[in-house]
């Protein structure tokens, strides 16, 4: 319609480079924090991510090699070799370079230095260095030499080493091309099958796969570097997904049944039931905290994952009956007395028509409480968190190296990114019904 | 057992038990109550339906009413009276503890801030990307990506926007953007921004606002194609600039929805907690009511005033209750 009159094209590009920029100052802080977790610990700290493709400019703190490897030229102890090469790293253009901390960029490449501990010491723009001493050189280690270097962009996948275990992205690479090539052979072979077959199959076929693979294999070979942090993160992932699946399968079962006689059952005091649901959907869960938590503490429950469940159970209800009464509400009336009519009782009715037809609700809150679970801190946090730290959360785990690795911005990208990858895919696969359940819930 | 097997066989028995109750009860009702068969069929099968409803509501009922319906009456029981005098009725002591707080009126203050600031920028930047995005060919796509932080956790979204903020030394390169750019700009010195007064309340914004553009956005631009074509064409043949429809005949028909967006957005605006809880817990002037209300409760252990103030966070929320009750059953009518 916009097409009609009055259309000017100026206004076109405006709106297309105004999209742009929402959408680029949208995803940038996100793309950040991705690009971030594939950085060295070296690269983000001297400089920013949207550099990270070109060289930088980096002060290193390398050694010469141990005194050991000095030999005796013409009266005098010579130790010779290359910072680079005594580190592993690969060699760079040094632009200047110095023997004390306080100056650190002292001299240029090729001068000659003298170093406290006695000698003198040439390095090269190439980071051959000669040591020369008219003593001979003592210490366990190295002399100390500290280098300013144009570093070449460099990406790794050690920070996920380090949070979740060795070769984890490696293997799960591997694990997920074996499951895709399983549901892109399911797929073909069963496209004559019912949509529910051909859709639903491959996708089974394939998480069974994955799950079957990583059981097998392994996800790693080998633990985590730093124990502490890293070893929880791992831990922390398999607790969040035991937190979530049941948190989003049983609301589900319990709300539809609930929904369809809000929905299709006529009973005194039905308005009224629901304006209650509707007026739960608002009460802030803050309020149930100590109740509950005094309630669960009296019955036996204590803080654990059984806790947690029911309280997300409880908590997920009224948008569970909400959005699950109004879609089953709006089915064609037909369908439902024709099955009456033909002797099918109520429970048949809603197994065998009810749910089949309400998919997509049931989809889109299956999404919603997914997200709500797997990234809630606050019911964690209250119902599953204990003192002995024996259970918890991703978010809790990343709220707990923000407080204590504040400043290792590869730790927290990598452990933060890892958290939000999983909703992330879920989001993009589903986004449909997740849009759907979206404008069910609100536009009335 | 390991808590992954765990977790798969509260599946099962959770669903199962579900199912099973949902069936067993139905047999019973029919089969054993109130068979449909004998002298008093017709009278059984009216019986059964009208017990019937209430097999099906009622795990759902309990649940709700356990978990969410008595709370409300048990925290405004737990505001009135005081733990350390083993649940003493002390009347209003609590509240009037909690006026006398400043940490209570800065959360407050900066609640009220939040209130107006967030829904306002979320429901306008989502009216303008619902709107650029339904003219061009690739606004599918521009959609899913602005929507995109929609999925992420208030954590998640906390540490990618510390790393927006991260400052530096000032003769150190920056890598928080934000710092990269002020400093080129203006060549000061690299600033905390989360720890600047008043102004670092906006810093914790912007990220709620990033979150719940999407949310904004996609219900906005359902309501600005829901807008019957008529109208605009007729504003187009007398003459209206672009700017004309979309202020005077867009936005006054889509202006129930906006209302909804903005009160939905308004409900997690009162309850916001991670973000605040994750980037400054309420340090530098920061502090919000659920992160006032969390410190009350699990870190000085005052229930009594904690409850309080959840209290006056449900009352913030009652008149949107009230409004949406009310909406719920015009509706049904």
């Amino acid at each position: 319609m916009d097409n009609i009159a009055g259309h000017k094209s100026s206004l076109t590009w405006a709106v297309h480079i105004s999209v742009v920029l929402l959408v680029a100052l949208w995803l940038f802080p996100t793309v950040g924090l991705f690009v971030s977790s594939f950085r060295t610990a070296d690269q983000i700290a001297s400089s920013g991510w949207w550099n990270a493709l070109f060289p930088t400019e980096q002060s290193l703190t390398l050694r010469t090699d141990s005194p050991e490897a000095q030999v005796q030229q013409e009266g005098v102890y010579v130790l010779e070799g290359n910072l680079f090469a005594v580190e592993g790293r690969e060699t760079a253009p040094i632009s200047s370079f110095g023997v004390s901390s306080r100056d650190i960029s002292a001299f240029a490449p090729g001068d000659t230095a003298e170093l406290r501990r006695g000698g003198t010491i040439t390095v090269q723009e190439n980071g051959d260095y000669r040591l020369v001493s008219e003593e001979e050189i003592r210490g366990g280690r190295g002399a100390r030499i500290f280098v300013t270097a144009e570093i070449p962009p460099e990406f790794t996948l050690r920070n996920y080493d380090t949070v979740l275990g060795q070769d984890v992205v490696k293997q799960l690479a591997i694990y997920i091309a074996a499951a895709a090539i399983l549901w892109g052979v399911m797929r073909y072979t069963l496209a004559s099958q019912p949509a529910i077959v051909a859709q639903g199959a491959p996708v089974v076929g394939g998480i069974v796969l994955l799950v079957l693979l990583a059981a097998t294999f392994g996800l790693s070979s080998g633990a985590a570097e730093g124990a502490q942090t890293t070893d929880d993160m791992g831990r922390a992932f398999f607790s969040t997904l035991t937190v979530t699946v049941p948190a989003t399968i049983i609301p589900i079962v319990v709300a539809a049944f609930a929904a369809y006689a809000l929905a299709w059952m006529d009973f005194p005091g039905r308005a009224l039931l629901i304006a209650f649901v509707v007026g739960l959907l608002v009460v802030p869960l803050q309020l149930a905290l100590i109740p509950l938590l005094k309630l669960h503490l009296a019955i036996g429950i204590g803080k654990g994952y059984l806790g947690v469940w029911l309280a997300h159970t409880g908590f997920g209800l009224p948008l569970a009956v909400y959005l699950l009464r109004n879609y089953m509400a709006g089915l064609p009336r037909d369908i439902i007395e024709n099955a009456r009519v033909d002797g099918a009782t109520e429970f048949q009715i809603f197994t065998k028509i009810i749910l089949p037809l309400s998919f997509p609700a049931l989809a889109s809150f299956a999404i919603f409480q997914f997200l709500w679970t797997w990234n809630d801190l606050l019911v964690a946090k209250v119902f599953l968190i204990d003192a002995t730290g024996q259970t918890t959360v991703m978010t809790n785990q990343i709220v707990e190296l923000l407080g204590t690795r504040g400043g290792n911005w590869e730790i927290l990208a990598t452990a933060a990114f890892v958290s939000i990858a999983v909703p992330l895919v879920v989001f993009f696969a589903m986004q449909r019904y997740l849009v759907r359940g979206l404008l069910a819930g609100s536009v009335k | 057992m390991h808590p992954a097997l765990q977790g798969l066989l509260t599946i099962v028995i959770g669903v199962g038990s579900c199912i099973g109750y949902f069936w067993a009860s139905n047999q019973f009702l029919d089969r054993v109550l109130f068979p449909a068969k004998g002298p008093n069929a017709g009278r059984n099968i009216n019986r059964a339906n009208m017990i019937r409803p209430w097999l099906f509501l009622f795990p759902a009922l309990f649940a709700l009413s356990l978990y969410l319906a008595y709370p409300v009456f048990e925290t405004l029981r737990l505001s009135l009276t005081d733990r350390d005098q083993g649940g003493a009725f002390i009347g209003l002591a609590n509240y009037t503890q909690m006026m006398g707080e400043t940490k209570f009126w800065e959360a407050m203050g900066n609640n009220m801030l939040w209130l107006i600031v967030v829904p306002a920028l979320s429901t306008a930047f989502g009216l303008l990307a619902a709107q650029l995005t339904d003219r061009i060919g690739w606004g599918n796509v521009a959609k899913s990506l602005i929507f995109m932080p929609m999925a992420i956790s208030f954590v998640g979204a906390a540490v990618i926007w510390k790393l927006v903020y991260d400052a530096r030394p000032p003769d150190a390169e920056q890598i928080g953007v934000l710092n990269a750019i002020y400093v080129s700009i203006t060549g000061n010195d690299p600033q905390q921004w989360l720890t600047i007064p008043f102004w670092n309340n906006f810093f914790l914004m912007i990220v709620l606002v990033w979150i719940q553009t999407g949310f904004a956005m996609v219900i906005l631009s359902a309501a600005l194609r829901g807008i019957p074509e008529e109208t605009v064409e007729a504003a187009i043949v007398d003459g209206a600039n672009p700017f004309q429809i979309f202020f005077k005949i867009k936005v006054p028909q889509i202006m129930p929805t906006i209302m909804v967006v903005w009160t939905t957005i308004t409900l997690v605006v009162l309850k916001i907690f991670d973000i605040v809880f994750a980037m400054t817990n309420g340090q530098w002037g920061t502090q919000v009511l659920a992160n006032y209300m969390f410190d009350k409760l699990f870190r000085a252990n005052d229930w009594g005033v904690g409850s309080a103030s959840a209290i006056v966070i449900m009352l913030l929320v009652t008149p949107i209750l009230v409004w949406n009750v009310r909406q719920a059953r015009k509706e049904m009518r």
